[in-house]
């Protein structure tokens, strides 16, 4: 399973199985939005913040 | 022998409706790319590696660039679910609403005007309380109940001095005393798939505010109303968001052209997903004729 940490706060965070790049994960300690950037190996940087034109 | 289709995802996050429609092309055996929007750009010159699409399906976050993608891509004659025209409807709540207002589809009383003073004098015609929309926007973000004419005033001079020139097009609707949810109608083509019910204590009843959903039979006047609704914006994969008005019954408040349905599949029961996928497979391979 892989392993990344959290650019905010340097918390370690495992990686669900099934996790692809795009996808939002919360860091469980600071709660943070994190982008997953890539997966072999796994990387994570901050989400964008929420644009005035983002929906559904 | 028909040569084997190629479809375009155009996304912004993988979120789990994003997740489940890969599943579903994936299950298919379908030849599909994923198109972060961050990432890709037009040629105009050169359209032919876009041509390679026989269909894109549009799931971006930005409604505006998912709306100028959409806008090249059919320009360079790809189709995509859902159509620019489609999105330019649903995307812009007065544009919505003037589709709406031509087909006769009962809504929310509603009025538009260009300047503060203008807005003003439509909101005390309207009498107290009123709602002021953005005109683009969603999730329920910057909306306003306005009680009175001090907070009328305030408001609108807050939009036109902070806000972008959008927020200059002054989008005011009659406050409606919904039975504390509205009833969001997923509706793909020309058929109604399913409905919920979008529960909260608070006037804003987005699931995305937190409001929670609950399964709602589709009688036939929901069938009906969203039905029309969604031929009425042009069609494709909508949801159509109604609201029950104490006095004229069922209305349409909004119409959502990438919808999130994360509450819903897992409620109904239908997959979603699968049926997204099935319809865009359907007009790529030119079997729906719009």
């Amino acid at each position: 399973m892989s392993t990344v940490t959290c650019p905010e706060c340097a918390a370690e965070i495992k990686l669900e199985e099934g996790t692809e790049v795009g996808e939002i994960i919360v860091c469980p300690d600071c709660g943070v939005d994190l982008e997953v950037i890539a997966l072999e190996p796994a990387a994570v940087q901050l989400a964008p913040r929420e644009e005035e034109d983002w929906g559904e | 022998m028909q040569q084997k289709l190629k479809i375009g995802v155009l996304y912004s996050r993988v979120r789990v409706e994003e997740k489940w429609i890969f599943g579903a092309m994936e299950k298919r055996g379908i030849d599909y790319d994923r198109l972060d929007d961050r990432r890709i750009h037009f040629d105009l010159n050169n359209p032919v590696p876009w041509q390679e699409f026989d269909a894109v399906l549009e799931r971006s976050l930005s409604y505006t660039s998912g709306l100028y993608a959409t806008r090249m891509l059919n320009a360079f004659g790809v189709p995509t679910v859902n159509s620019a025209s489609v999105a330019e409807i649903c995307g812009d709540k007065l544009m919505t609403s003037a589709a709406l207002a031509r087909d006769g589809i009962p809504q929310p009383h509603t009025a538009t005007a260009f300047t503060p003073e203008a807005a003003l004098e439509a909101i005390e015609a309207f009498g107290y309380p009123v709602v002021l929309k953005p005109v683009v926007g969603s999730w329920g973000r910057l909306l306003a109940k306005i009680n009175d004419r001090d907070a009328a005033e305030a408001v609108l001079e807050h939009k036109s001095t902070l806000g972008s020139v959008q927020h200059s097009v002054f989008y005011i609707q009659e406050y409606i005393e919904k039975p504390g949810r509205d009833i969001r109608v997923v509706v793909i083509g020309d058929r109604v798939l399913t409905a919920m019910y979008r529960k909260s204590e608070h006037w804003i009843t987005n699931t995305a505010r937190g409001g929670e959903g609950e399964l709602c039979p589709l009688t036939p006047d929901i069938e009906d109303l969203s039905f029309r609704a969604a031929q009425s914006v042009g069609r494709g994969v909508l949801a159509v968001d109604l609201v029950e008005h104490p006095e004229r019954g069922l209305i349409v408040n909004e119409i959502n052209h990438t919808m999130e349905f994360h509450t819903m599949q897992p409620l109904s029961g239908i997959d979603i997903a699968g049926e997204i996928v099935d319809y865009v497979v359907s007009i790529a391979s030119k079997e729906y004729v719009s």
